[in-house]
């Protein structure tokens, strides 16, 4: 069976889509589902740019297989707003300046929910410590770590 | 990456089936290696079998002086786990510094094991501890188990379902990472068992193994002061772009003192 049909729910809808095995994530995300906010910046699971929610946890999207997320719940950086309402770790990346080119912003905001769902009031060494498997090259993460520690407070409400 | 037939078993017995009946098939765990492998074109299964779905073999269980793991549980799981922390808490350290929060969330101790990298954290865990590695064939003594560079005794169609330490009455793990992919350049695993210490490297060589000399200076005189210089040659260790065969001796020696250290402290 090298095609098989998987059912992923992404970002609350779902979707069902006849897929061949060697289809990544990310490129299923993008190139089928046509969500494009998910990056890919090395396409080798160090930069971090195509990070996803699976479930609760994290995810590179370009470091697993599509048909191995059958069933699976996965939520991208479109998913995470309300409408027009950006989350509160967005706008705390914006009100930080949190990014300069932006390319790796995505997949920092969605690391940065994970570790919030983990540890609500982190450290800035739990955020550091955290941002291990995220890269930015404009940045030098301080503002970065500034909006998560903002997006964590922003987050209780 | 080529495509290939892509399977789920139910069981270690459809799996194997499957693995007997296919042409070139390879078992999938946390596919943290083994995909990333497949995108370069470094290797190209004709079938992949994941193994990944079989919740029995993720548990964690302490039974009596033994500590068993399941080969599927996940670095992240093992590094949160309670019953760890209270048996061997330096196995929870040594998890948590694998890569990063992806590669934990779904790369597993039985899939770093298999593969048998050579600057792999988990293989200093198993040679420095008392370990077992259960298979759904026998059980394998973990000093038997690694046999060279992405090499182990493992037969190619047999599957690891547990690991067993016996917990000691102290373990830690001390690493030099790269600073890029976090494995070890060097990594020190150091257990003490009735006041009789093990110590293993990993990253140092093509293969981890055990320091024999340093293992009798610290059972005679646990100390700091009592670790013979160069207590490892550079003859047989890595020389490449990380670093010379020298100062990974000079590594070994310097991690060791600091593994001594955290039992002191």
């Amino acid at each position: 069976m090298e095609n098989k049909t998987i059912k992923i729910n992404i970002n609350g809808k779902d979707f069902e889509e006849n897929i061949n095995s060697n289809l990544l994530l990310i490129d299923f995300i993008r190139e089928k589902i046509k969500l494009t906010g998910s990056h890919i910046g090395c396409d080798t699971s160090q930069c971090g740019s195509c990070m996803v929610l699976y479930n609760d946890i994290c995810l590179k999207s370009c470091s697993v297989l599509a048909i191995q997320m059958d069933g699976a719940k996965i939520t991208t950086i479109e998913g995470i707003s309300d409408g027009d309402n950006l989350h509160p770790m967005q706008e705390s990346f914006r009100e930080c300046h949190g990014l300069q080119c932006g390319f790796c912003t995505p997949g920092m905001i969605i690391s940065a929910i994970a570790l919030i769902k983990e540890k609500p009031t982190p450290s800035e060494k739990d955020i550091r410590e955290h941002l291990e498997g995220n890269l930015c090259r404009c940045t030098g993460y301080e503002n970065i770590v500034k909006s998560i520690s903002a997006g964590a407070e922003k987050m209780k409400g | 990456m080529y495509s290939f037939n892509y399977h789920i078993p139910k069981n270690i017995d459809e799996a194997t089936t499957l693995f007997e009946k296919s042409n070139e098939p390879k078992y999938l765990a946390g596919g943290m290696t083994l995909v990333a492998s497949m995108k370069q074109r470094l290797t190209a299964p004709s079938d992949l079998i994941d193994l990944s779905k079989m919740d029995t073999l993720k548990s964690i269980v302490v039974e009596g002086k033994n500590l068993k793991i399941g080969a599927l549980t996940t670095h992240n799981s093992i590094s949160k786990s309670k019953d760890i922390k209270s048996t061997i808490s330096g196995l929870c350290d040594l998890s948590n510094g694998i890569g990063d929060q992806s590669v934990r969330n779904f790369g597993t101790i039985g899939g770093s094991i298999a593969n048998a990298d050579p600057a792999a954290d988990w293989p200093a865990a198993i040679l420095a501890l008392k370990s077992q590695i259960e298979t759904n064939m026998r059980i394998i003594n973990g000093e038997e188990f690694f046999k060279g560079m992405f090499e182990t005794i493992l037969d190619e169609k047999e599957i690891i379902t547990q690991i067993s330490f016996e917990i000691p009455s102290y373990f830690t793990y001390v690493k030099f990472p790269n600073p890029a992919s976090r494995y070890a350049i060097v990594g020190i695993g150091l257990s003490v068992y009735d006041k009789i210490a093990r110590v293993s490297v990993t990253g140092a060589s093509h293969t981890p193994f055990r320091a024999s000399e340093i293992e009798s200076a610290l059972s005679k005189n646990f100390k700091i002061d009592s670790i013979p210089l160069n207590s490892v040659s550079s003859e047989n260790l890595n020389n490449d772009i990380h670093a010379s065969a020298e100062y990974r001796s000079h590594l070994i020696d310097v991690l060791t003192k600091d593994a001594v250290r955290t039992y002191t402290q």
